[in-house]
C-alpha cells in the first residue's frame, strides 16, 4: 500500500476559530491511516493579501510551497482558500518560467527557491476521494446513518477556477455528494447548489453575505434537509455561526446544524460527537444525532 | 428610485472624455495574466452568474470590465464595488471570451491600494500577518485550549522571512506612507 503522508497547512481561520473542523478532520484521517506532519514554519497561504498586492501573495504562497519541497512531502489542507492559493501558485510557477524567475528572484532574498515539480497540495476532500477511496471509506463505517437526509456546500476554491483545480464538475458537482454517501446519508439537490456563501467580502459589507446565505440555507430548508455538510472554515462561519443573525436580519427561522463534512463521517465510523467537538456548533445537533441513532 | 436605476441614469447622461485615461488601459492590458479583457464583449454572462450581483445593487463585473477599457481609472478605484468580488470565480469559468475577470477586479484593486484606497479590514489583514505570520491574531487562550485538547502546537511563523519578503514586494512600502 502506498505511504500516505502529508505535511498539514493549517491555514489562519480554522486554529483562530473553527478547530472542530481540524479535531474532527484529525480524527477520521488517523484512522483511515493517513499520517499527517506539522509544518516546520507557518505563513499565511497569502490569499487575503492578493486583493492588496498580488506579488506579496505569490511570495507567501510559494515560501510555503518551497518548506514543503525541502521535506518533500505533499500539503494537506483543510481550507479550500489555501489549497485553491497553493494548488493556483505551485501550478503557475511551473508552467510559466518567467513568473518563476520572477518570484525566485524576491524568495532568494531569505535564501528559498522554488523548484517546482517536486510537490502536490490537496484539499482534505481531495485526498479522501482520490487516495483513500471511496472503498475504504465505506469500510470503515461501523454506523451508517442511515435514514438521515443532509445537503451540501463545497467551497468554491476546491472547484473554480477549473483551469488551475481540476477536481471534480464544478458546475454539477458531485464527489463531495458520494462522500455523504458513502456514511449512508442521503444527499439531497437544492436550489442555487454551487453559490458562493459570500464569506469574503463580509469585512466589507456584511448584508449581502448574510442575505446571500440566508437565501441558501432557505433553499436548504425547503427540500427537508436535516442538515448542511461544508467542508470549508469560511462557508462554515457564514453558516453556522451567522445563522442566529441570518436569521434575525431575514426575520425567519432555519434552525439548520451544519457539520463539517468529518464530523458526519466521524459519527458513521463510531466516534463520539465530543471526540469530533459537536458541541462546538452554533447550531444545536442534538436533534440530528437522535435522528442518526 | 433604487441605485441600480441612478446609476443607469447616469450612464445614459454620458461619459465625458476628461475620465478617460489612455495611459492606465495600456497599464492594466500589461498586467500578466490579465491581458484578456479587451476581448470582453460586454455579453453580461459575468454579472448574470455573480451570486453577489443577485444581492447588490450597485456591484456588475459587466460594468467593471466596460469601465476598465474605457480607462475609468478614478471611478474605478474610487468605487466601493471594486471590493464586492467574493473570488468565487464563477465568471472566470463562465466568460465566453476568456477574460480573468476576478483577475481584473484584483489588479484594480492593487492598483486602488497603490492609490492610498483600501478598506480597513485589508489594512487589519496585512498588519496580523506582517506581525504573527497568520492572518487573524490568534489568542493565547486559543493556544492554551489546543493543548487542552490534544490538537499540536501551532506552528511558529518566521516573521524576519515575512518582513523581508514584504520589504521586497513593497507591501511594507504601502503601508508606511499610509499611516
Amino acid at each position: 500500500m502506498t505511504e500516505l503522508k502529508y505535511l498539514m497547512f493549517l491555514g489562519c481561520v480554522i486554529p483562530y476559530r473553527i478547530p472542530s473542523y481540524e479535531t474532527s478532520s484529525r480524527k477520521v484521517l488517523e484512522r483511515l491511516g493517513i499520517e499527517l506532519l506539522e509544518m516546520p514554519e507557518f505563513n499565511c497561504c497569502g490569499l487575503p493579501i492578493d486583493s492588496v498586492a498580488h506579488d506579496a501573495m505569490l511570495v507567501l504562497a510559494a515560501r510555503n510551497l518551497c518548506l514543503a519541497e525541502e521535506k518533500n512531502l505533499n500539503i494537506l489542507t483543510l481550507c479550500p482558500g489555501c489549497a485553491g492559493t497553493l494548488r493556483k501558485v505551485n501550478k503557475s510557477l511551473e508552467a510559466d518560467k518567467k513568473l518563476k524567475e520572477h518570484v525566485n528572484s524576491d524568495l532568494k532574498e531569505i535564501g528559498m527557491e522554488f523548484k517546482g515539480g517536486k510537490i502536490i497540495v490537496k484539499h482534505l476532500i481531495q485526498v479522501l476521494i482520490e487516495d483513500v477511496g471511496l472503498e475504504k471509506i465505506k469500510d470503515a463505517v461501523v454506523k451508517p446513518l442511515t435514514g438521515l437526509k443532509v445537503t451540501e456546500h463545497n467551497g468554491c476554491h476546491i472547484l473554480r477556477p477549473a483551469k488551475y483545480i481540476g477536481f471534480d464538475d464544478p458546475e454539477n458537482p458531485v464527489l463531495l455528494k458520494r462522500l455523504i454517501e458513502a456514511t449512508g446519508a442521503e444527499c439531497l439537490d437544492y436550489m442555487y447548489e454551487t453559490d458562493c456563501c459570500g464569506a469574503p467580502i463580509i469585512g466589507v459589507n456584511d448584508k449581502i453575505p448574510l442575505y446571500l446565505a440566508g437565501d441558501k440555507l432557505r433553499n436548504v430548508k425547503s427540500v427537508d434537509a436535516q442538515a448542511l455538510i461544508t467542508v470549508c472554515p469560511f462557508c462554515h462561519m457564514m453558516f453556522d455561526i451567522n445563522q442566529p443573525r441570518i436569521e434575525r436580519l431575514l426575520e425567519e427561522e432555519f434552525g439548520i446544524p451544519v457539520l463539517h463534512y468529518p464530523q458526519l463521517l466521524g459519527l458513521a465510523m463510531g466516534f463520539t460527537p465530543q471526540e469530533l467537538a459537536l458541541e462546538e456548533l452554533r447550531v444545536d445537533a442534538t436533534k440530528l444525532l437522535n435522528a442518526s441513532q | 428610485m433604487s441605485e441600480k436605476q441612478a446609476a443607469g441614469t447616469r450612464l445614459r447622461r454620458g461619459i465625458k472624455m476628461g475620465d478617460l485615461d489612455p495611459a492606465f488601459k495600456r497599464e492594466i492590458r500589461e498586467i500578466p495574466g490579465i491581458e484578456k479583457i479587451n476581448l470582453c464583449f460586454q455579453c453580461g454572462t459575468c454579472t448574470a452568474d455573480c451570486p453577489i450581483a443577485r444581492f447588490s445593487e450597485i456591484y456588475s463585473p459587466r460594468k467593471i470590465m466596460r469601465m476598465t477599457q474605457l480607462g475609468m481609472k478614478k471611478k474605478l478605484l474610487s468605487s466601493e464595488s471594486l471590493w464586492l468580488c467574493a473570488a468565487c470565480f464563477t465568471c472566470v469559468d463562465h466568460c465566453p471570451q476568456g477574460v480573468d475577470i476576478a483577475g481584473v477586479v484584483r489588479a484594480l484593486r492593487n492598483m486602488a491600494v497603490r492609490e492610498g484606497i483600501i478598506p480597513e479590514v485589508f489594512k487589519e489583514l496585512t498588519d496580523n500577518i506582517l506581525k504573527t505570520g497568520y492572518a487573524y491574531k490568534i489568542p493565547e487562550l486559543r493556544k492554551k485550549k489546543r493543548t487542552e485538547k490534544g490538537l499540536p502546537p501551532l506552528p511558529e511563523a518566521n516573521l524576519e522571512d515575512v518582513s523581508k519578503l514584504f520589504d521586497v514586494v513593497g507591501v511594507s512600502k504601502v503601508k508606511q506612507e499610509k499611516e
